[in-house]
């Protein structure tokens, strides 16, 4: 009698139909990722237990770092472009529309009004936070605590980019006010904060969120 | 591993040269895991990158100068004051800064710190308030820094105090820390 021979089956598995659905998977995922521009002023954030995450869309963000320099930015690249428009007006500094189109691009921006178009002009690689000192902050409501106008007029255009979004679609629905976020380094000092706190109050924007790492031990 | 079957072009035996049909089949094992790869580092990366959000709520400013008391008055056996010091250290009192429950002391920032003392004092305070919770005080002084304004609301929400906000801290307060030698540059 012959031992009874078990027939190896091939150990290869078809991989195409695997393949496929890995790669449909992939191309989803680098199509939603966001591509990020690098941020001018990097900041160091202290970590809380906090897990709320900060919203996409809907905010502008105010950065300080370094020393207590201040910048800002806004997300929405129409909410950004209506913005400049209210301040163009309200500091009397014409804009070209090619530099309306580099500051849709712009990511975040710490130069006093007067010298924005010069920092336009620049080539984006050239606009570093050495060649930017930040935004000017004071304790009043006057054009001078420009800090307080961009914000002002950020809320504003938000507002009419809504309705004007809520007019020509029915089923757009309203996304509220802009979120204020503060992102802060750790090291910066209370004083600058007080003042872009206030800055806030002054505008009665009395909530806004403070960005933070995450931290997992208490 | 890739096995690529391919005709080795032998058989020349007369006749016409028949070309085997068979699929090119290759071994799809290592572009599988490539992908695999690529879907894992797209996944973190989104939803890894954003930052955590801590919302802040700020009592309404009073701009009336004329109005007498901007101070909300709260009663003494309920408010627990911290000052924020340099040097991450705290300087806590209980009560008026004039005549005090609990005199300023210097604490650390932390679990062993002045989480102790906030867990203690909200206990605390119930039973001699009649009932009524304690109010915490952050005032942080122009030396102190961001890290430990987020630390402190930190720990309000890990202590779970309801009561707290943040005020203006005043000449009397910044002598108490300069004396406590926390108003360092």
């Amino acid at each position: 009698m012959g031992k009874a021979k078990v027939k190896r089956a091939s150990t290869t598995i078809d991989m195409t139909a695997m393949c496929d659905v890995s790669f449909l998977l992939l191309t989803f995922f680098v199509l939603t990722a966001t591509a990020r521009q690098p941020e001018t002023l990097m900041v160091d954030t202290p970590a809380s237990t906090t897990l709320d995450k900060l919203p996409d869309d809907n905010l502008a963000i105010i950065t300080v770092g370094d020393n207590g320099k201040v910048f800002f930015t806004i997300k929405n690249p129409n909410v950004k472009e209506r913005t400049l428009k209210n301040m163009s007006a309200k500091y009397s500094v014409p804009f070209s529309e090619e530099d309306y189109k580099k500051f849709r691009n712009q990511e975040d921006f710490g130069v006093p009004f007067k010298q924005l178009r010069a920092l336009l002009s620049l080539e984006q690689d050239k606009r570093t936070v050495d060649v930017q000192p930040g935004i000017p902050v004071d304790s009043t409501e006057e054009l001078s605590n420009e800090l307080y106008h961009w914000v002002q007029q950020a809320r504003l255009a938000t507002v009419e980019f809504n309705r004007d979004r809520e007019a020509e679609n029915k089923n757009f629905t309203n996304p509220g006010a802009l979120t204020i976020a503060i992102k802060a380094d750790a090291e910066e000092k209370y004083a600058v904060m007080n003042l872009i706190i206030e800055t806030l109050r002054n505008q009665k924007q009395n909530k806004f969120s403070f960005v933070t790492g995450l931290r997992q031990e208490n | 591993m890739a096995e690529l079957n391919q005709d080795s072009g032998g058989g020349k035996k007369g006749g016409k040269v028949r070309s085997k049909k068979n699929g090119g089949r290759v071994d799809l094992t290592a572009m599988v895991d490539l992908a695999f790869l690529l879907i894992t580092f797209f996944m973190l990366t989104t939803s890894l990158n954003k930052p955590q959000a801590m919302d802040v709520n700020m009592p309404d400013k009073n701009k009336d100068i004329n109005e007498k008391n901007p101070e909300i008055d709260i009663a003494d056996n309920r408010s627990v004051v911290l000052l924020l010091g340099s040097d991450n250290k705290i300087a806590w009192y209980y009560g008026q800064l004039g005549n005090p429950i609990t005199p300023p002391t210097v604490v650390d920032y932390g679990k062993e710190g002045i989480r102790k003392i906030i867990l203690e004092k909200k206990a605390q305070v119930p039973q001699v308030a009649g009932g009524k919770d304690v109010i915490v005080v952050i005032r942080p002084s122009d030396r102190s820094v961001q890290r430990n304004l987020v630390d402190i609301l930190d720990e309000m929400k890990i202590t779970e105090v309801s009561r707290f906000m943040i005020s203006k801290i005043n000449a009397d307060e910044v002598e108490v820390l300069k004396e406590k030698g926390i108003y360092n540059e």
